[in-house]
């Protein structure tokens, strides 16, 4: 069940900035392809599941990084390991032990878990531990087996998580001979998104007619360039503002990217999501059509 | 006094709320200093067009191995956490896209044969806007750490005048070090399905972190959705509605200020300075 033999063709849809729309369109795009693979790789606020209905089949631990834990009664209080840590997240001011007054307190907010405090300490106080960073789980949906995963509240290592989605989402399509694989990713540009566009077969860019939709496309076509990842765009709420649009068309053009579609702005996106469904499934209308197009559009890119 | 601006999803309008609420308390008379901590997609700067004229690129310390001391014991790879080295064959490998700068290996190193080398993590640029002082982180593309952009940002930030920092969207580690050390977080929701997913995820992360905060409810028609309702269960104070209107999403889509633009979204803007100026003063009551 290696993820190296799976042939699957992978999708993922990103943004840059956030709330272009990206998973209304990703369950759009499930709802539409029938039988596939999907995966919510935004793992710090996934909301596919809120539209697919997931039946849980399985879950599993996130167990990633470690984190310092001081023993209070064996700290002599030299302090060694607040000047060393370069994260500020040692600090002199925790309770007295019978020895010393003050003892180290380790912020485990601020701790990356480097253990380079450990390696200081006199006392030999400080250990690392492994740190539980969230659970992730194998669902099915009407749409097909979902992988989704949800990051512990204040955690870190969210694009160790991402990989993981998406290698089990792999090996899920490779079992049950799935040839498509749809995923949900995350805003911005750093670790997560990293994480989730590596490798991809196809990345839609779904973006909206705005200086800051278009800002934010600017930066993350120059990510998915320099990961080499084939990339489209989609222009969410193009009638908002059809200068912008136009924009995003002149711009797509120049940087050769083709634009796969344009989608009306349209209250039924949030009423969709209040029904807990697709916009698609929700409604036949112009915007839903206009998804329609996009995902034939997107299909022909993926070849 | 610090406040940060947050919200769990993506789009609610997190900019919106900074970039109006800067410039109405610039009007006001407050010594107002914007930060857009938002350093992967920093958007800020578009509405506030200010003159940059400071910046400052930031760098990451990573290990740059003195070969001709270095004599392949493998000390340093054993104990980084973060696989940003290797030894093969009695020869060191550094990866410094997965380095820290956390500076174990320079510790394990018995030879000193670890020198620092630097990575470019991005740039902060500062100046100053007609809605008061201005400052901006900009992510290397490729970077894949926001972190020690935001806390640079953090570090040149004053307990003088108002302080708003735009987050980033999430609730993971780019958010806890953008919010951290803040007197008051405001929570940009909107009242979708989505919208209330993701802001219960940050309203427990604030909870964690024992930070005061309160919502803004964007895009509102009415005071019976669903981000109110959960609100009202859980004693959250709703500082401001703005109503669902296509001309703001028009407005702002052109780079414009809603206040400057809108008739009556001015004094929305006030109310809310006020409300956030009240919480406050009642927590330092207490």
């Amino acid at each position: 069940m290696s993820e190296q033999i799976c042939k699957a063709k992978e999708i993922v849809v990103i943004s840059g900035k956030g709330g272009t729309g990206k998973t209304s369109l990703t369950a759009s795009f499930a709802a539409l392809a029938k039988d596939n693979v999907i995966a919510d790789c935004d793992v710090d606020a996934p909301d596919l599941y809120l539209v697919s209905e997931p039946r849980l089949l399985q879950k599993e631990e996130f167990v990633a990084g470690k984190s310092a834990h001081i023993q209070t009664e064996l700290c002599i209080g030299c302090g060694e390991c607040s000047a060393t840590c370069n994260f500020d997240a040692i600090h002199l001011d925790g309770p007295g032990n019978g020895g010393v007054e003050k003892t180290c307190r380790i912020d485990n907010f601020a701790c990356e878990g480097c253990g380079a405090c450990t390696l200081v300490c006199p006392a030999k106080a400080i250990e690392l531990e492994d740190n539980h960073c969230g659970e992730w789980f194998i669902s099915e949906t009407r749409f097909g087996p979902m992988v989704h995963a949800r990051l512990a509240v204040a955690s870190e290592n969210s694009g160790k998580l991402v990989t993981i989605v998406r290698r089990s989402a792999r090996c899920l399509a490779h079992e049950r001979e799935i040839g498509l694989l749809i995923c949900d990713g995350p805003p911005g540009i750093g670790c997560p998104v990293i994480a989730s566009v590596t490798g991809a077969d196809l990345v839609v860019l779904v973006t909206e007619p705005s200086l800051s939709g278009r800002h934010d496309l600017n930066r993350i076509l120059e990510l998915t360039n320099h990961f080499r990842v084939p990339a489209v765009i989609c222009i969410n709420k193009y009638d908002i503002n059809l200068e912008q649009t136009e924009a995003i068309e002149r711009f797509a053009r120049e940087h050769q990217v083709p634009v796969v579609g344009k989608i009306q702005y349209d209250p039924i996106f949030s009423h969709a999501q209040a029904m807990k469904c697709s916009v698609v499934e929700y409604s036949g209308n112009a915007a839903s059509q206009q998804i329609r197009s996009t995902w034939r559009h997107v299909l022909y890119a993926l070849g | 006094m610090k406040i940060a601006i947050a919200s769990g999803k993506g789009g609610t309008g997190k900019t919106t709320v900074s970039t109006n609420l800067a410039a109405i308390a610039a009007r006001s008379g407050e010594t107002v200093y914007l930060v857009d901590c938002d350093v992967e997609e920093p958007n800020c700067h578009l509405f506030m067009q200010p003159s940059l004229e400071r910046k400052s690129t930031i760098t990451l310390t990573v290990p740059r191995i003195l070969e001709d001391i270095c004599t392949g014991c493998g000390d340093c790879a054993k104990v980084c956490q973060f696989h940003a080295l290797a030894c093969i064959q009695k020869r060191v490998v550094t990866f410094p896209d997965l380095c820290h700068g956390c500076g174990a290996c320079t510790i394990a190193c018995p030879e000193n044969a670890i020198a620092d080398g630097f990575r470019e993590i991005g740039v902060v640029e500062e100046g100053t806007s007609n809605h008061g002082n201005f400052m901006h982180g900009r992510m290397r593309i490729g970077e894949p750490m926001s972190k020690p952009l935001i806390h640079a940002l953090k570090e040149r930030t004053t307990t003088n005048g108002l302080t708003i920092l735009d987050c980033p969207p999430g609730s993971s580690c780019p958010v806890i070090e953008a919010v951290s050390g803040v007197d008051y977080v405001v929570l940009v929701a909107e009242p979708t399905p989505f919208g209330l997913s993701d802001m219960e995820i940050v309203v427990e992360l604030l909870r964690v972190l024992d930070l005061p905060f309160g919502v803004v409810v964007n895009r509102s028609q009415g005071a019976d959705d669903v981000i109110s309702k959960y609100c009202a269960i859980h004693d959250i104070p709703i500082l401001l509605r703005i109503p669902e209107a296509r001309r703001i999403a028009e407005i702002s889509s052109n780079g414009c200020l809603a206040i400057d633009e809108i008739d009556g979204v001015d004094a929305l803007f006030v109310r809310l300075l006020s409300a956030i100026h009240g919480k406050i003063e009642e927590m330092t009551v207490q």
